[in-house]
């Protein structure tokens, strides 16, 4: 049955060719632009870490002065140093890391005159344990390394390439600016998207080239980078004074693995803002959040508007793409009534010619998708080409693939339902007569 | 020609109708608002700096093992590193002017400061872009300077970006001094910056800050007198006119031949204000592009749904045309019915459309940082859809004007 709908299906798409080709082509457009977009909003989302982001959490504090207090207002996004070193050592969960970006002068040993930036990541020790962080040799330090100031760095497998060779980093001597650190550890490549882990970077930005313990890089005077708010009237604060100073500038994260551990690491926070405000360090009544990973990036606007809108728009142009493909398969079917109307006559049930009319529509939907899938490739080329932070994600995977040829085939036949409704209510003998 | 015909004609079509209809209105409103946020990309884009671009670049580079500036022994080494490269191009045979300069237009990294008319006053007046350089910072950009005078050479300090040492003079540019002192009077008025004192020496007439904002306070500038001593140190030159390229490649090579010791990347050490001005608006222009290519499909896709419901209805009524043909109809009355059919079907449809793009409008208001769809882009988009659909229907139309009277009297 199937192979004859199939055989009376591909005739009668031969008959027409431009009208066939018409609607494979506006499927294909529709469904080009939009899952370009739709890979675009997919990967941006994307959860970074998905065996351990249920279980990472990052905490807010308010630690302002009374100047321009407004109850309800949400904390500041960042910490100061006292805060994040107290509740680094309150070890309040299974695992918590305090951390800041930086920005080193990488002096390579093939000579000065090739010197060149990297980024850094300052850290305390738990962060290669807490987001599974692969290393290709050696690991990460102790929190003991990071007390005593110990000069270790852990670089990137990019970085490690380009000095020393990936193989034989470890031991090696790491000079940064005016200071030299001995390489313990070559991560293997490891990029999570979005930056989750400091978002102040740019919610993409790539993983940092070198880490360096917190303490030993603070106290070396290494630069540091992202962003900083500051409170009161000091301005900002001397490089030197920067763990005294009243400004929020590094992130926090706390590893809690199961709902009570939450609900205590919650009550700690309050518990915490209290006692500060009664040490007279905070002003404000206690005002923490504590968000997990996936809320985290969701409160901070990860997605740009700007994604957003080109999805909407896409999805917009996808309707009116499907509107159309509801117009030409009305005139399709509907210009064939007589046809149908002999086949009525001759038997067949409203049911068959309906299914008959849909195995038409699915033929065009599969065309059209396959069209689509190839203008999405397209489109996605053109997006990675784009001088956006995300652009090097844009790309289509399995699932996303399989979900364009899906979409295409269900929007089709979708479309097809009410010109194929139409087309079997016609009166055998009316057209019979007609003719 | 009376309408009445037309919409009886019609009832026997309403699915198509209805289809098409819905078909101009859901493109009106997305073609519409998509329009409408091209333009104030391009506006946004094509926005004026305030400096003279052609012919400046900017040196953007740090010194490899240089000192803290923790001490002031160690910031005056800082210091004469600096003052080393500026006369070493300044000697450069196509180079116009040099100055220390922080801060160009554009370029991205930005310091921010607060103005306050009082001492005491808890939230500053306006927030400003600061630009840190020496006296000839503001000549070398090419602001224009509309009140008041430069800095002397006598004034300009010299600290790191963390320095407390305040600046007792500063210009500031024209939007910062209106929005300070409403009433022009801001020329030698002392201000607050930062919470310390100043005095405005020279108002700039337009001085677009460091990177390229869409914040309100985009032209609120402060120029300070402080060659700003770090690792990093930049630098502003104007080259002489027609000279850019090779000022610019002479300053490279003339700065590492004086000093190899310094990181200064070959994609963002030395840049024309034109590259960089590109680079900051790319992905700005990147999107008004493919938004105008997705309306532009979208046009002609609506254009060829058009066609081919119209086509299939001149097949219908092939009898219908004969019999108005053989009672004297001519060819012109036959195109003006097709054409006068569309122009009902397409005027419902935009009239649903300018509905719908107002709420889409109205919607995306609240979702996005946007403003109100101007009447001028509705009005537009209407006359162009109502275009779209007579140009459209012109090719089914004349078939059916070509139907000749004879088959009014053939057997049906």
């Amino acid at each position: 049955m199937f192979g004859y709908y199939f055989d009376l299906a591909w005739r009668s798409l031969k008959r027409n060719k431009v009208l066939t080709a018409l609607m494979v082509l506006a499927i294909g457009l529709g469904i080009g632009a939009s899952m370009t977009m739709i890979t675009v909003l997919h990967v941006m989302t994307a959860d970074p870490l998905p065996d351990k982001s249920a279980r990472l959490f990052y905490p807010q504090i308010d630690p302002q002065d009374m100047e321009g207090y407004t109850p309800g207002k949400e904390p500041m996004d960042q910490f100061s140093w006292i805060d994040a070193m107290n509740l680094l050592h309150a070890r309040k969960g299974s695992h918590q890391v305090a951390m800041t970006g930086g920005r080193v002068t990488v002096r390579p040993p093939q000579g000065e005159s090739r010197a060149f930036f990297a980024d850094a990541r300052y850290t305390s020790s738990d962060f290669f344990s807490m987001f599974d962080v692969p290393f290709l040799y050696g690991g990460g330090w102790t929190a003991d390394d990071d007390d005593r100031q110990a000069r270790v760095a852990v670089i990137s497998r990019t970085l490690a390439d380009k000095l020393f060779g990936a193989d034989h980093a470890v031991g090696q001597s790491l000079r940064l600016g005016k200071d030299v650190f001995r390489v313990i550890g070559v991560v293997d490549h490891w990029d999570p998207v979005p930056h989750f882990y400091d978002l102040t970077q740019g919610s993409y930005h790539k993983t940092e080239d070198v880490f360096l313990p917190l303490e030993t890089a603070m106290a070396l005077g290494q630069g540091t980078s992202g962003n900083m708010s500051c409170w009161g009237h000091g301005g900002f604060p001397d490089p030197r004074n920067m763990k005294n100073a009243n400004c929020v500038w590094m992130q926090f994260w706390v590893q809690l693995d199961t709902p009570a551990q939450v609900q205590a690491y919650r009550e700690f926070l309050v518990h915490y803002s209290e006692q500060q405000k009664m040490l007279g360090r905070f002003q404000r009544p206690p005002n923490t959040r504590l968000h997990d990973l996936m809320g985290w990036l969701d409160y901070n606007h990860v997605v740009p508007g700007s994604v957003q809108l080109q999805a909407l728009l896409a999805l917009g142009f996808m309707l009116v793409c499907l509107v159309n493909t509801v117009a030409l398969l009305l005139v399709k079917f509907l210009r064939r009534s007589s046809e149908l109307g002999v086949r009525r006559a001759m038997g067949a049930s409203k049911q068959s010619i309906f299914a008959q009319l849909l195995t038409e529509a699915s033929l065009i939907g599969i065309a059209g998708g396959i069209a689509g899938l190839l203008l999405a490739f397209g489109g996605l080329w053109i997006v990675r080409h784009q001088p956006v932070e995300y652009a090097p994600y844009a790309h289509l995977d399995m699932a996303m693939l399989g979900a364009t040829l899906v979409l295409a085939l269900c929007a089709t036949v979708l479309a097809a339902m009410f010109p194929a409704w139409r087309a079997c209510r016609v009166q055998p003998a009316r057209v019979l007569k007609i003719q | 020609m009376t309408v009445h015909p037309i919409i009886a004609a019609l009832k026997w079509h309403k699915a198509g109708v209805l289809l098409i209809v819905l078909q101009i209105a859901l493109t009106l409103a997305i073609v519409s608002n998509a329009i409408f946020i091209i333009s104030q990309r391009i506006s946004v884009i094509q926005r004026p700096t305030g400096v003279v671009e052609r012919d400046l670049f900017r040196v953007s580079q740090s010194f490899v093992g240089a000192p803290s500036g923790d001490d002031p022994a160690s910031l005056d080494k800082l210091d004469a590193l600096q003052l080393a490269d500026l006369g070493i191009l300044r000697q450069l045979p196509d180079v116009q002017s040099v100055a220390a300069s922080d801060g160009m237009p554009l370029q991205g990294s930005i310091w921010v400061g607060g103005l306050a008319l009082t001492a005491d006053q808890k939230t500053p007046t306006s927030a400003a872009g600061l630009y840190y350089g020496d006296e000839h910072m503001r000549s070398t950009l090419g602001a224009r300077l509309v009140a008041g005078r430069d800095f002397n050479a006598g004034e300009i300090l010299h600290h790191t970006i963390n320095s407390t040492v305040p600046s007792p003079v500063i210009i500031v540019s024209q939007a910062l001094a209106d929005k300070l002192y409403p009433h022009g009077d801001a020329l030698g008025k002392t201000v607050y910056l930062d919470s310390k004192p100043t005095v405005i020496i020279g108002i700039v007439d337009r001085l677009q800050v460091a990177n390229a904002s869409t914040r309100p306070w985009v032209y609120m500038s402060v120029m300070a007198p402080v060659r700003l001593d770090g690792v990093n140190a930049n630098y502003v030159v104007r080259a002489k006119p027609g000279r850019l390229l090779p000022a610019m490649q002479a300053a490279r090579k003339a700065l590492f031949a004086a000093n190899r010791m310094r990181v200064m990347p070959d994609s963002w050490g030395i840049q024309s204000l034109t590259e960089i001005r590109d680079k900051a608006y790319r992905a700005d222009r990147g999107m008004a592009l493919l938004m105008g290519l997705i309306c532009l499909i979208l046009l002609g896709v609506t254009a060829a749904g058009i066609v081919g419901l119209t086509s299939f209805w001149v097949g219908q009524r092939h009898r219908q045309i004969g019999i108005r043909r053989a009672l004297g109809a001519r060819r012109i009355d036959i195109l003006h019915y097709f054409h006068a059919e569309n122009l009902l079907i397409a005027g419902v449809g935009v009239v649903v459309g300018a509905m719908l793009a107002r709420g889409l409008n109205v919607w995306l208001m609240t979702q996005y940082e946007m403003a109100r769809l101007p009447v001028t882009y509705m009005v537009t988009g209407v006359l162009a859809m109502l275009a779209i659909g007579q140009v459209a229907v012109f090719v089914p139309a004349r078939r059916a004007s070509l139907v000749p009277p004879v088959v009014a009297t053939r057997a049906a």
